[in-house]
């Protein structure tokens, strides 16, 4: 774990905002050079605190006009069919992000698909064939935001 | 599309060489893509964990909805607490979700207490407890 002063809290915040900006520019607005801006970031980089970075794409104009989220709870529980599990569903294209969670459901899944009839596809041909799937449950997702988080 | 997606760091000649393109017709099709809004952003991600932030809670939320505001008042609120960084909406069997994360389960506790469930109109609550994460690139099957 690593302390952040407000500087380096404000160099997160521009770059959670637009992570192509140069150190240069962002020295500008942060009243620093660039050389002592460029070390901030590197710092943080080295840290771990940046894990990387991200292309925020508007699904909806790329085709994919459905996302989903799954709550599906695994009928058989085992280190091995977790590890079946996770590898075969990783592996589907569709399937955006796998999260591994407690309570009512054993796994959470963000699934894109072009429409609902695409969904339904992917949803009895590639989801409910995984090994050791139980119940699953979907909710369409209607609205999504993002908040910068407590770096304020 | 495919491989900016994959590695958002690349700068436009990167791009061009791998998509074998000009850079100039590289960096047109890109412009095209941000003022499209197909590209609405290239950001960084935080590792929360590094931050000293260990919890990441689920919170799936019924809203009562007698009240013809609950949505708005519900999500003008949640916004206002810091350590809420998701906010998602739903047609289905949960009306909302938040993800919220704290530093230990302590600070968790005092956050649901004093700042979660005092946000208006909830019928019903329901805690996920993150475990791990195996997959987050959220990359679109172009």
């Amino acid at each position: 774990m690593i302390d952040l002063d407000t500087t380096d809290r404000q160099l997160l915040r521009e770059l959670s905002r637009d992570a192509t900006q140069s150190a240069s520019a962002l020295g500008r607005k942060l009243g620093m050079s660039q050389p002592a801006t460029w070390r901030r970031i590197k710092r943080l980089r080295d840290a771990g605190v940046i894990r990387g970075q991200r292309l925020d794409l508007d699904a909806e104009k790329l085709g994919f006009g459905v996302t989903v989220f799954l709550g599906v709870k695994l009928a058989t529980k085992g280190r091995v069919s977790l590890d079946d599990f996770e590898r075969a569903v990783s592996a589907i294209p569709e399937v955006q992000t796998v999260e591994h969670i407690l309570g009512l459901y054993d796994y959470r899944l963000r699934v894109v698909a072009r429409d609902i009839s695409d969904f339904e596809r992917i949803l009895r041909r590639r989801l409910m064939m995984l090994p050791g799937v139980g119940d699953i449950e979907a909710n369409v997702l209607l609205s999504e935001e993002r908040r910068p988080g407590p770096i304020g | 599309m495919r491989h900016y997606q994959r590695d958002a760091t690349l700068n436009p000649a990167e791009l061009a060489n791998l998509a074998g393109l000009t850079p100039a017709t590289c960096a047109r099709r890109l412009d095209k893509l941000h003022v499209h809004g197909v590209i609405r952003g290239n950001r960084a991600v935080i590792d929360w964990r590094v931050l000293g932030y260990e919890v990441e809670v689920s919170l799936r939320i019924t809203l009562d909805k007698t009240q013809s505001r609950a949505f708005e008042d519900f999500t003008d609120k949640a916004k206002t607490i810091p350590e809420v960084v998701e906010i998602q909406s739903f047609l289905g069997r949960v009306d909302l979700r938040l993800s919220v994360i704290a530093r230990d389960m302590q600070h968790y506790q005092q956050l649901y207490r004093t700042a979660i469930l005092t946000l208006p109109h909830i019928a019903d609550i329901e805690a996920l407890m993150h475990v791990a994460r195996l997959k987050s690139d959220e990359i679109l099957p172009l």
